[in-house]
């Protein structure tokens, strides 16, 4: 099989996964899971170096930040088809006793999180946290994030920025899941982000922008780029345009199913539109 | 009844800076975060002996809980440095959310807390820190009373692992603590032994209750004062154990009444052992410009008012 093909039923395997987990509880956020199921996909299958055996620590090892924590369920699918968990602890998302909570947690112990997540705006200050502390330890492996684009809107994230910038933190990237919509419509009506490529360079960012933000070889060749950028004094950050609800022909090109669960029959009809892979759990 | 000599007054946010500058040379995890107050915090020490180690962020005090949090990944162990009101109001969420739900081992440092900040006035003075972080789940919350005692809680909080709020001041206060004295999170300190009224105070006030202490064994009262520097987790033990020999309390802190030391002590004494007692505390209300000792004294946290909660509470006794 080509790493393509597995790629593309690895993410077809996550959607499946994203929309049993939202379905089950009837809550949750399949909108921007759904949007980011590539790029998780990608970057836990195909760029980061990491061990499932799992240590808070994460030294000699690639980090990874998910900011806007609400879309948890792409999060738990690709880390337990990784390897950190059971995938059949997928089955808990969002009910009682679970680790698997409705944003992540590391308070419960779920292997793979190493930030609590869900009041927005605060992953790309720890993020920067936890690379001063590679430097520190002369680790010389990379930190990820994930982050909104409505997200953008909350403040600490741009003391982050100019910190970043101002200080050349060299070893991160920050990607943003740029779907250009959020819970109460499109970015543009609620409160527009302007010229976000100009504004990360005037912070002292360099800049990569993905326009095909769903199509895993695009992802890999970006985010690999990324890496190619890193150490030289300056943070790198990819705008990564997404569809949001992709792979569901009912829920894209809407923010409706920012936070809305499918019903049985919508249910029905999404699955029959991304067949089984490697097996629902 | 014993008594303790001052050996020469300082401020508590020099025995923070002390104890950090200690912590540089024999802790190499330490790091230090600071936005924009190092001189005030006495940080400055720790910058020029280990530069490398030291994080100028900037007014950006949200982003200086996050990246402190963020540090803990890889085993650092941060300070933060800040004005007590910048490091708990302004990023209660970043606090709650990256540090004490995340259960990341960041070392919240506030100076400048309370009305003995000064003539800055109330934006600046917060009385309501200690309320919101005992509040935490998992946070331990520390307010030392002299210079002697912050140094060695900056010196045992590093050995603790999981989030603290260490709170001190901003003026010179008299130094009592023995140099050598070991700090034991979450034990109290009984300072004098009596069997008429407990005095329980925390902070600058408990200088304020051996003074106290003194004026009421002129009149013939023998008070127990008990230094709590730690209010979480709170010493029930030695409360309780004083309060069942005196019978009533009163509690002492430069904070608001609602949400401080006082009300943890109630409900340790209405679970355990009801008693009457009195509370020496901000009533309520924000403070306002002036010189530290004169705010002390119109706000009724002093000698004179521990005194006379003192003699009102033994009055409540059945």
């Amino acid at each position: 099989m080509s790493t393509t093909q597995h790629l593309q039923d690895f993410v077809t395997q996550v959607r499946r996964d994203i929309l049993r987990q939202v379905h089950q509880v009837n809550s949750g956020h399949p909108g921007g899971s759904l949007g980011c199921a590539e790029f998780f996909t990608v970057l836990y299958q195909e760029v980061m170096e990491y061990s499932t055996d799992f240590d808070m620590d994460g030294k000699n090892e690639d980090l990874f930040f998910l900011s806007n924590g609400h879309i948890s369920p792409v999060f738990y699918s690709v880390l337990a088809r990784s390897g950190f968990f059971p995938v059949v602890e997928l089955n808990t998302f969002r009910k009682i006793d679970s680790r698997l909570q409705g944003h992540p947690t590391t308070h419960e112990g779920l292997p793979g999180i190493r930030i609590a997540s869900g009041s927005l705006g605060q992953g790309m200050s720890v993020a920067i946290g936890a690379a001063h502390t590679k430097k520190m330890n002369k680790d010389t492996h990379l930190v990820y994030s994930l982050h909104g684009d409505g997200e953008l809107q909350e403040g600490q994230n741009w003391e982050a920025i100019l910190y970043a910038g101002s200080k050349g933190v060299d070893n991160i990237i920050a990607t943003i899941d740029y779907n250009k919509k959020q819970i109460d419509g499109a970015t543009d009506d609620v409160l527009p982000l302007g010229d976000l490529k100009k504004k990360f360079e005037a912070f002292d960012w360099k800049v990569l922008e993905l326009k095909e933000g769903n199509d895993v070889e695009a992802i890999k060749k970006t985010l690999e780029e990324a890496k190619g950028l890193t150490g030289n004094k300056q943070p790198v950050v990819i705008l990564m345009d997404t569809e949001m609800g992709n792979g569901v022909d009912f829920m894209m090109g809407t923010h409706a199913w920012h936070g809305k669960a499918p019903n049985d029959e919508q249910l029905e009809t999404a699955l029959a539109q991304n067949p089984e892979t490697l097996g629902d759990y | 009844m014993k008594t303790y000599k001052n050996t020469g007054s300082k401020d508590t946010r020099s025995g923070f800076g002390a104890g950090l500058t200690e912590l540089g040379k024999t802790n190499p995890n330490v790091v230090a975060l600071c936005a924009d107050l190092t001189g005030s915090l006495k940080m400055d020490e720790f910058k020029t002996n280990h530069p490398e180690r030291f994080f100028q962020i900037g007014i950006a005090e949200a982003n200086m809980i996050g990246i402190a949090a963020g540090m803990t990944i890889g085993g650092k162990i941060p300070f933060t440095g800040t004005f007590a009101n910048f490091s708990t109001g302004r990023v209660y969420d970043q606090i709650r959310q990256s540090v004490a739900y995340s259960g990341k081992n960041v070392k919240i440092c506030a100076s400048h807390a309370g009305l003995t900040l000064g003539e800055d006035g109330a934006t600046h003075q917060i009385l309501e820190d200690i309320g919101m972080m005992k509040m935490l789940p998992g946070m331990t919350v520390i307010n030392t009373c002299d210079y002697n005692q912050t140094k060695a809680a900056t010196l045992a909080v590093a050995e603790h692992q999981g989030p603290v709020y260490l709170r001190f001041g901003r003026p010179k206060v008299a130094n009592f603590t023995p140099e050598d004295q070991k700090f034991e999170i979450g034990k109290a300190v009984t300072l004098t032994e009596g069997n008429d009224v407990t005095i329980i105070a925390t902070g600058h006030l408990v200088w304020e209750a051996l003074e106290a202490a003194k004026e009421l064994d002129e009149k013939g009262i023998s008070a127990e004062v008990i230094n709590i520097h730690t209010i979480k987790p709170l010493d029930e033990t030695a409360i309780l154990k004083s309060v069942r020999k005196t019978k009533c309390v009163v509690t002492a802190e430069e904070h608001n009444f609602l949400g401080g030391l006082g009300e943890s002590v109630a409900r340790t004494l209405s679970l355990n052992h009801p008693a009457p007692q009195e509370f020496v505390a901000t009533q309520d209300t924000f403070g306002e410009s002036g010189e530290p000792l004169m705010l002390l004294d119109k706000y009724g946290l002093n000698a004179k008012a521990i005194a006379e909660k003192a003699e009102a509470v033994i009055l409540r006794k059945e």
